[in-house]
């Protein structure tokens, strides 16, 4: 081709390839419950360029008008200790803990199912519901809405399963996490 | 309204706002009116202790605020009114965030009704500035108006200090509230670290007697942290002997004139600095955040060095260079400790390795990096500020730059020896901010030689300010090195984009000395090298505010520099050395 060859633009700044690998965490995250704290909390994961997999809140204390916020991100090491520090900055924040470094963690979502169907499918959806120790919380002679709980992975399978199923509608909490053993964060 | 008693004798929130700034000592305020303060106003005409300065733009009372702020260490305050007198704001605002200075925005808002309805001067000011505040409220009960006020002082203040924004809708200044004083704020959440980790240290001052080529590098925080930290720094450096080198942000807290004073460090740094930061085997950070004009290319930046790093955020630790030890605490406080642990333990630096090393550097020195050509038609750039600083250096001088080469130059060549003398945008790098920033410092130094170092390009962005320098009787000087170029747009179109100057021209520029005598200042030109001390001279000795024009060469290169995705050791020196120095680069970004 004939076109003219220009050299290539140049930048004072410069270009780095990631090599370290990303993790998955979880953070919880104890905050006044005042007016735009979550858009602070989320708008510096956006502004940052840090990724949020799962995020809840809820006020935890009404007396005290404190909040949990549970976010699942996943980053390199350095990433993640950034993230963790940036929110602490966040001047409504209290405390920072992050579940999956420094203690062992268990965490727990839960997810409203729907699945419709008739016949031999139907029976198959509730049998399977039974092993996932699902509740049956709504139901019509074509239809079910399953409450189950767990683990994020084990709500994936779950929701798997139905597929086939007759899978209408899923709604899910994201997680919520709590550390192992006496203490507290 | 709640059924909270509230008395008719009671302040209305318009007063509570005025009574607040009294109380935290606020003699000064940056503002301008319109309809969703005027509450405010009202109170301030009939309160003569704060005295209000009218600017023009409301981005004009930020950067004023900022130059006030760095100037004396206390918050600057500036008062503007809803929609677009908050989002004028905004680029003041986020300069203040990215250079840790504490200023308290007060802004109007639409009455807490009308909020959401998209009411006339209506804008999501907190949700605007959320990102570039260090914290904001909306205000929307009269009673949390007091403690929201105080505990923003605080806050801007306290720990790394920037920007708190309190956004009060109308019928907030208009509604009354008992006024509760600022006696023990402390805040429930925001509690910094001031002192320092006491095993870390030692671990540090151990690291220190151990080290055969060490480095201070110095930053924005020395200055932040207040006269107390630039003295124990020179104590401390001087104690160690080691060479000292600093930001753009830390210039004057150790003096330019010392001995072990390397120059300024980063992609407009000098040679030593740099090099010394290279070659280093230990460097000692101080209130410095490794930002990217400082390190180059990060994979190459100092390979050899153990770093130990003294923030009181601690975030800046670890967020682009690794440190072996971080120290998160209040920089006076960390070199006090340090001082006085150094002379318990009797701790002796390694004082044969470090004369060799001084050696390594003297040879780096004599380089002479900033060396320049000076001409008998044209007035270098570079000379106009070795003679400004030689002209104004016996004096108790204040400098504020806009953004560009000239700044560069001023940071070369302009020799600070105290600290909160230098003002400039480092983090967000604003055109525009040297003017009103100068007009602040003259606010708070009435008597001082205030001089931003322009350049015809910058100074045109909020020129309108010198209306306000008139009005208030503020001598400031605005010394435009006039090359009629955005320079360090076009030095990097000409090292980095084959020479290809794309709408870098400065075309239709005003004629500086007639726009001078429009506003009812002083104009002065120098054209010709010797013209040049005579007119600086004039400048110095007008006691009114003025514009001086210094035509200079076009076409000069600040250098050194490093280059695209370049190390520390691979700087360019002057025109001729480019080619081999740009030729390894071609990764792009921006
Ligand atoms: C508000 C803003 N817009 C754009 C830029 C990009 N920029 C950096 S330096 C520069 C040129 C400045 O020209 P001038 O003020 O004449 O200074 P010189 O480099 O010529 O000394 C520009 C456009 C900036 N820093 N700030
Ligand atoms: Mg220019």
């Amino acid at each position: 081709m004939s076109t003219p060859k220009r050299d290539e633009p140049k930048s004072a700044y410069f270009l780095v390839d990631q090599k370290d690998r990303e993790i998955r965490t979880t953070f919880c995250v104890l905050v006044d419950n005042e007016a735009g704290v979550l858009a602070r909390v989320v708008g510096l994961f956006a502004g940052r360029g840090y990724n949020i997999e799962s995020l809840t809140v809820a006020e935890v204390d009404h007396l005290d008008r404190t909040s949990r916020i549970t976010i699942v991100t996943s980053g390199t090491p350095a990433v993640l200790e950034q993230i963790r520090h940036q929110l602490e900055r966040l001047v409504p924040v209290h405390k920072v803990f992050d579940l999956t470094a420094e203690h062992p963690g268990i965490e727990r979502e839960l997810a409203l199912v729907k699945v419709a169907g008739t016949g031999e499918k139907r029976v198959e959806a509730l049998r399977l519901s039974d092993a996932f120790r699902a509740r049956v919380i709504d139901t019509t002679h074509s239809s079910f809405v399953f409450e189950v709980t767990g683990s994020a992975g084990k709500l994936d399978a779950f929701i798997d399963l139905m597929k086939p199923l007759g899978l209408v509608e899923v709604s899910r909490t994201g997680v919520v996490a709590i550390s192992r053993g006496a203490e507290a964060m | 309204m709640s059924s909270m008693t509230t008395q008719s004798q009671d302040p209305t929130g318009a007063e509570i706002v005025v009574r607040a700034l009294k109380d935290h000592g606020v003699r000064h305020i940056f503002g301008y009116p319109g309809g969703a303060v005027l509450p405010i106003y009202d109170a301030l005409f009939q309160d003569d202790a704060i005295e209000h300065i009218l600017v023009r733009h409301e981005q004009g009372a930020a950067h004023a605020a900022e130059g006030y702020a760095r100037s004396t260490g206390k918050p600057g305050v500036i008062l503007v009114t809803s929609g677009p007198g908050a989002t004028n704001a905004v680029t003041g605002l986020t300069d203040a965030l990215m250079d840790s200075i504490p200023l308290i925005c007060i802004t109007g808002q639409v009455p807490t009704h009308l909020i959401g309805t998209d009411a006339f001067q209506e804008a999501d000011t907190v949700g605007i500035t959320r990102p570039c505040t260090k914290h904001n409220v909306l205000v929307r009960d009269v009673k949390d108006l007091p403690r929201i006020l105080h505990e923003a002082f605080y806050i801007a203040t306290f720990g790394r200090p920037g920007p708190v924004l309190i956004d009060i809708p109308k019928d907030v200044q208009f509604r009354r509230a008992p006024y509760v004083g600022p006696s023990n704020i402390r805040h429930r959440t925001y509690q910094p670290r001031l002192k320092g980790d006491l095993k870390k240290i030692e671990q540090a001052l151990e690291m220190i007697a151990a080290a055969k080529k060490p480095v201070f590098y110095t930053g924005g925080g020395v200055i932040n942290s207040g006269k107390l930290a630039s003295h124990l720094l020179r104590e401390f450096v001087r104690m160690t002997g080691f060479p000292i080198t600093s930001t753009l942000m830390g210039l004057g807290a150790y003096p330019a004139n010392d001995p072990q004073w390397l120059g300024m460090l980063g992609m407009h740094g000098t040679y030593e600095a740099n090099l010394a930061m290279h070659d280093c085997d230990l460097m000692i950070a101080v209130g410095a955040r490794f930002d990217d004009r400082v390190t180059g290319r990060l994979d190459a930046f100092s390979p050899n060095s153990k770093k130990i790093h003294i923030d009181i955020d601690p975030s800046s630790i670890n967020k682009t260079v690794r440190a072996d030890v971080g120290i998160v605490g209040d920089v006076a406080h960390v070199l006090d400790d340090m001082i006085r642990l150094w002379r318990a333990r009797q701790l002796r630096v390694d004082g044969a390795a470090l004369s060799a090393w001084k050696l390594q550097i003297d040879g780096w020195r004599a380089r002479k990096c900033l060396a320049y050509k000076t001409s008998n038609d044209v007035i270098k750039p570079q000379q106009a500020i070795e003679r400004l600083y030689e002209l104004t250096k016996g004096r108790t001088t204040y400098i504020s730059t806009e953004v560009g080469q000239h700044q560069m130059w001023a940071a070369q060549f302009y020799k600070f020896d105290e600290p909160n003398r230098w003002m400039t945008s480092g983090g967000l790098g604003t055109m525009g901010y040297g003017l009103p920033a100068a007009v602040g410092i003259q606010v708070a130094h009435r008597d001082a030689l205030v001089i931003d170092i322009a350049g015809e390009a910058s100074v045109q962005m909020v020129m309108q300010e010198l209306s306000t320098a008139v009005q208030f009787d503020l001598p400031i000087k605005v010394f435009i090195l006039n090359n009629k170029y955005m320079g360090m747009v076009r030095q990097w179109q000409q090292l980095l984009h084959g020479g290809r100057y794309s709408h870098s021209y400065s075309e239709a520029l005003p004629d500086f000395v007639k726009l001078a005598e429009a506003y009812g200042v002083v104009g002065l030109r120098a054209t010709k090298p010797e013209e040049l001390d005579d007119r600086i001279r004039e400048m110095i000795n007008t006691n009114r505010p003025v514009l001086f024009d210094c035509v200079v060469d076009q076409m000069e290169n600040c250098y050194p520099m490093i280059p695209s995705g370049a190390a520390h050791n691979e700087m360019i020196l002057n025109d001729n050395s480019e080619e081999a120095a740009v030729s390894e680069a071609g990764k792009v970004l921006v």
